[in-house]
């Protein structure tokens, strides 16, 4: 039902109270609620990891038992990646910004959208359960460690697999709400680039997602029926179950940062006041690598005995999306080029975004390459590498959107400068936490050990002191969003997307009338002449 | 400090000449995409609302040159992987062969003339050396900084490693493939040694071995053997409960085993506890443990279990 309120009442102010916030329908609100949830899964797991870090402030025991140092970096892992990084800002920004973006009153299936939502919180739930008897295998459960371990391994992957679900409905939703709602005008040409990488990574969350369901499934059955798929005692193959692991999990590290990367192709160009430099090549390659990224899962498995054949088509294939992922960062670049370039905290967290992510896509080669990662796998290199694209990319990332559309969200402005000190403390502490563990790497300091080597002692201190900035930075940016001053226009950016022109916060159902759009999202700057 | 390890294998300058490659594309992409970053940021920095921006949307040719310049250094990378890695997984004709066994937190190693070691591998410098590698229990990988390989270890088939040692010496095994609680202590040494060395080694008997324990007491040889053998992945010393019972105060301790039955901790039963630890099956291991104590038969000479125990009456 909807009334005249829909249409001009913000959608903050429509109804007060946990009903009207736990039943709703509107994407908005949902996308607030997502935004909460992998807040606070974001902090929870934050905590485990800073533990973790203090713990090898010295070789041996400094603080927690092997067994709890074990739990922790399975709960860091699980946390970040399942209930955090991989819903995080398709479901967030994804859920409140699409409709807005596309000309749309709400998604096309505004009540499946709160069903994702409700199976998302059943799923983390089940998860969080398991910490009764908290898993110790790493957020892989690599066979046969996860059969045979007496950990809760049932709950955390049966909340994994429920999780799915969640994912799998809002990717439905978004990939038909912006192939059957866009506004009269809002050709796909001109369709804002977070739209496009939203499209990619929905389709992605459809099409990878069920295998790690079914993968998942069957590590049940083994552990609670004692069939055999994965057990070597029983005959099984304990490779096999990476290769399924992987052909989810690899698109799912492009689930996790696509979405970021939609967000610097907006935050760019407003703060440059000049269009996107590249826009076809930037929404075409968004796709080439979602495509692609289906096809280099064996690249976590090149020391895994799988056959030397297969390894060398997968580390092809792996350059192979590399070269769109440099394409990317040259265009973000070049559109600051003859722009009129504002560094507010946003901004600057899209910057840190373009340098910190090219450090991790730089690394990426060195792994890519087949000698090298027989060196470097499953050492800290691969630990500061993945930490460099899912925090220098992703989080950071989400903070830029965070900033940018704190206006749009909740209707207020924060303190600029404060919100500046805080990305300062972030990008210095994270480059201390995670720059040595290169290094570490390197030398050949395994992951997931509990002991080291007395060599690696003041690295791991070092990397350990990073933490202490970061988190500072995280406290005193959590500090300044808490702490709104006055109220936000409607465009305080100027910016032409259509999500800034109506009032912020916005109404309930959006637009009373649904705009006609007659030019690109990124109209900015004197027309020129140009060549084709 | 060295940003590289050791170097200690006809592989390793192999691949670090890859890692020198890829860290010198890195250091100029890095510093190119940084000073135009911050170049662009100071020079068409802010001045007013009312700045006039041009509206350029695209430029086939600059979009062309970073399309095709990491094409192309990604194709170099790749070659230049694949050429040494194809090398790396091919066996040399005749190389000298040793069966590796890896189980929760150690490893053991069978060499061509019958001769086992356990946690310590012997292997002849600047002779092509073949491991032929099997997991008894969980996945576990074989990895040696110095020598530049890894590769998992898993219980259904074999796994391999091709390496030829360029430098005498002693260098780290770790275990890569996370494999429980004491994962990060199932450590082992590789031992480079000479021709000559490696003759005289392969040809010893156990009374070589005992000679050189000459003139040390009986639990000095224990306390080596303790950390030499891996004893220490599972046993603590300072009473702490580990994945096996601590050592501290054990010697005389009444213990009570899984089948409910009990027995005074004497020498027999610690040398007992040492080769059969699960057998019979589960007669001996202790209540609250889980039976994953490997056998030591063929590891441990008599004299050197003796040494052990008497280095556990120590322990107070």
């Amino acid at each position: 039902m909807t009334d005249h309120h829909d249409f001009d009442k913000n959608y903050l102010e429509n109804g007060k109270g946990f009903k009207s916030w736990f039943f709703t329908v509107d994407h908005k609100r949902l996308g607030v609620m997502y935004l909460w949830a992998i807040g606070v899964f974001f902090v929870l797991a934050a905590i485990a990891s800073f533990l973790i870090r203090f713990e090898h402030l010295s070789p041996g025991q400094t603080i927690i038992s092997a067994q709890t140092y074990n739990v922790l970096f399975t709960l860091h892992g699980a946390v970040m990646v399942f209930l955090f990084i991989v819903p995080g800002v398709a479901a967030s920004f994804g859920n409140f910004l699409i409709p807005l973006m596309i000309g749309a009153r709400d998604v096309i299936f505004p009540k499946l959208n709160l069903y994702s939502f409700w199976i998302y919180c059943a799923g983390s739930l089940i998860l969080l359960l398991s910490l009764a008897a908290p898993v110790d295998t790493g957020w892989t459960f690599y066979t046969p460690y996860s059969i045979d371990t007496g950990t809760n391994v049932i709950l955390v992957t049966f909340g994994v697999f429920v999780l799915g679900f969640s994912s799998i409905l809002t990717g439905i939703n978004f990939i038909v709400s912006m192939h059957k709602l866009r506004a009269p005008g809002l050709t796909w040409d001109r369709l804002p680039l977070f739209c496009w990488a939203a499209y990619a990574t929905s389709l992605l969350q459809v099409l990878a997602t069920p295998v790690v369901g079914i993968t998942l499934l069957l590590l049940i059955g083994e552990r609670y029926f004692g069939l055999g798929f994965f057990d070597p005692a029983k005959g099984g193959d304990p490779v096999l179950f990476q290769h399924f692991f992987w052909f989810y999990s690899h698109p799912a590290v492009y689930i996790m940062i696509l979405p970021a990367m939609g967000i610097i192709s907006e935050v760019i160009p407003v703060f440059s006041r000049k269009p996107i430099f590249g826009y076809k090549a930037i929404a075409y390659s968004s796709l080439a690598i979602a495509l692609i990224s289906f096809l280099v899962w064996g690249h976590h498995m090149f020391t895994s005995g799988q056959s030397k054949l297969i390894n060398i088509i997968f580390s092809v294939i792996t350059f192979a999306v590399a070269v769109p992922t440099a394409i990317k960062v040259f265009n973000w670049l070049w559109t600051m080029y003859k722009g009129s370039v504002e560094l507010s905290a946003a901004m600057l967290y899209s910057l840190a975004f373009i340098f910190l992510f090219t450090i991790g896509g730089l690394t990426g080669l060195f792994l890519g390459a087949l000698a090298a990662d027989v060196h470097l796998h499953d050492t800290y290199f691969v630990v500061a590498h993945m930490h460099y694209v899912m925090i220098g990319g992703t989080v950071f990332g989400l903070f830029s959107a965070i900033h940018f559309w704190y206006p749009k969200m909740w209707g207020k402005m924060f303190d600029e400068f404060k919100a500046k000190i805080a990305f300062t403390l972030i990008f210095i502490g994270f480059n201390i936490v995670f720059f040595p563990q290169f290094i570490l790497g390197t030398q050949g300091m395994p992951r997931r050990y509990f002991n080291y080597a007395p060599e690696f002692e003041t690295l791991h201190q070092l990397s350990t002191y990073g933490t202490w900035i970061l988190g500072v930075g995280f406290i005193y940016m959590l500090y300044t969003l808490f702490k709104p001053v006055g109220a936000a226009d409607a465009n305080p950016y100027r910016s032409v997307s259509l999500e800034w022109q109506m009032p912020s916060p916005p109404p309930t159902l959006n637009f009373k009338e649904i705009p006609t759009v007659t030019t690109s999202t990124y109209d900015y700057g004197t027309k020129v002449e140009q060549e084709a | 400090m060295d940003w590289l390890p050791t170097s200690a294998s006809t592989f390793a300058p192999q691949v670090d000449s890859i890692l020198w490659l890829v860290t010198i594309i890195s250091v100029v992409s890095c510093i190119l995409v940084g000073f135009l970053l911050i170049y662009f940021v100071v020079k068409y920095r802010k001045r007013s609302d009312n700045d006039q921006t041009p509206a350029i949307t695209h430029d086939s040719f600059l979009e062309t040159l970073w399309t095709v310049i990491p094409t192309i250094l990604c194709i170099l990378i790749f070659i230049y992987g694949y050429v040494y890695y194809d090398k790396y997984t091919t066996p040399t004709k005749g190389a000298y062969e040793i069966n590796v066994t890896a189980q929760r937190w150690s490893w053991s190693f069978a060499y061509p003339n019958g001769k086992k070691t356990f946690n310590e591998l012997y292997v002849p410098l600047n002779k092509p050396v073949r491991l032929v590698m099997q997991s008894k229990d969980v996945l576990h990988s074989f990895f040696v900084p110095a020598f530049r390989v890894k590769q998992d270890v898993i219980g259904n088939r074999y796994t391999f490693i091709n390496f030829t040692p360029t430098k005498e010496g002693v260098f780290d095994i770790y275990c890569t493939e996370y494999c429980g609680i004491s994962h990060s202590d199932m450590l082992a040494k590789v031992h480079v040694v000479s021709d000559v060395e490696y003759a005289k080694w392969e040809s010893g008997d156990s009374a070589d071995v005992e000679n050189a324990y000459a003139g040390m007491a009986p639990d000095k040889i224990g306390e080596q053997l303790y950390s030499s053998k891996g004893c220490v992945a599972c046993h603590s010393i300072d009473g702490a409960n580990g994945v096996g019972p601590s050592w501290k105060n054990l010697f005389g301790l009444e213990r009570e085993f899984i089948d409910g039955t009990k027995e005074i901790a004497d020498e027999n039963y610690i040398k007992t506890s040492i080769l059969y630890p699960v057998n019979p099956p589960q007669g001996k291991v202790v209540k609250g443990y889980a039976p994953v104590m490997p056998s030591y038969q063929g590891l441990l000479t008599d004299s050197e279990i003796t040494a052990i125990i008497e280095y556990i009456k120590t322990i107070k």
